[in-house]
């Protein structure tokens, strides 16, 4: 079980991460944060399998992939 | 393979200037997930560039010096020589590095200076709204070539081919940022090249093929498939150069 946390209000909406995550359940918000972007999010946690790759692509680096919660 | 990921102490948590889909935020991250792993963090200095790379003192947490423009590998070779012990890098686009700096860069490599360069190409300068540079391609639009670059403008500088010939160049290495693949690799090649620096084996330098979304008029993701697409071919990727101490 994982966790994706996003610095909501660091994001600026490019979609790299919805474009890269294996499992296609990263989507962008429909509201807009501080900046005007619409952050990116998480849509299903429990189909994430922790390959960070979101992590990796993000050139805003404002994602984190940490294992924890209940399995 | 391990698992999660958790952002690198060597960078400091705050919103940057660069714009949405820019893949130097990905080129700084992976320099200081390097600097992470090699321990280094307080033995590092940086030397920024002019462009969109300037704020990389802000961002990084270690110690870093602006330089004029172009003028960072002479700053970088200054300091690695008066503290011989610190891990010492440039950042610099390809404005900064492949055109004012053209002179700098080559004779560092040629002395074989012990200090490494991070050279982001995005094929022109960005900062300055998307003007043509030394690394622009052939029939490629910017603001000062609208219809193209073309025959009276020359041909694109290839900066890895040219520094692999001097004896003094020990790690030269071109990669890309444009899929995870890539960027692993990238992180590959920056490790070496600090390794070389580390080792005293000579000059390293590695090239990261950048997109400018912004600047080329895409979204971030047409912008990456125009780098695998388009700019590969010119810009061949590749470890150009590798010491054997590093292998």
């Amino acid at each position: 079980m994982f966790e994706v946390h996003f610095l909501e209000q660091h994001c600026k909406g490019c979609g790299m991460c919805v474009a890269f995550c294996p499992r296609k359940i990263i989507e962008m918000a429909e509201h807009t944060n501080d900046q005007g972007y619409n952050p990116a999010m998480v849509t299903d946690v429990s189909r994430c399998t922790g390959c960070a790759i979101c992590a990796m692509m993000c050139p805003h680096v404002i994602i984190e992939v940490v294992e924890g919660g209940a399995a | 393979m391990p698992k999660g990921y958790q952002r690198p102490s060597t960078l400091v948590e705050r919103p940057w200037h660069f714009c949405p889909g820019c893949n130097h935020g990905i080129v700084h991250r992976l320099v200081a997930e390097v600097i992470d792993e090699m321990g280094l963090q307080k033995e590092t200095v940086g030397v920024g560039s002019v462009g969109c790379g300037v704020f990389s003192y802000e961002y990084f947490n270690f110690d870093g010096i602006g330089p004029s423009h172009g003028r960072a590998p002479a700053v970088a070779t200054g300091v690695k020589r008066v503290l011989p012990d610190r891990l010492v890098f440039t950042y610099q686009g390809d404005g900064d590095l492949a055109a004012i700096g053209t002179t700098e860069m080559v004779h560092c490599a040629v002395r074989g200076e012990l200090i490494s360069i991070i050279f982001i190409n995005n094929t022109l300068y960005g900062m300055t709204g998307g003007q043509m540079a030394p690394t622009t391609m052939m029939g490629q639009v910017t603001t000062t070539t609208p219809r193209g670059r073309g025959q009276a403008q020359g041909h694109p500088f290839r900066v890895c081919e040219m520094l692999a010939t001097a004896e003094g160049a020990a790690y030269v290495a071109r990669t890309a940022v444009y899929s995870p693949a890539q960027v692993v690799r990238t992180k590959k090649a920056i490790r070496r090249a600090f390794e070389t620096q580390m080792a005293g084996l000579g000059f390293s330098l590695v090239e990261v093929l950048s997109a400018c979304p912004t600047n080329w008029g895409m979204n971030p993701l047409e912008a990456l498939k125009f780098v695998e697409e388009e700019m590969t071919p010119v810009f061949p990727l590749g470890e150009l150069k590798v010491p054997e101490g590093v292998k």
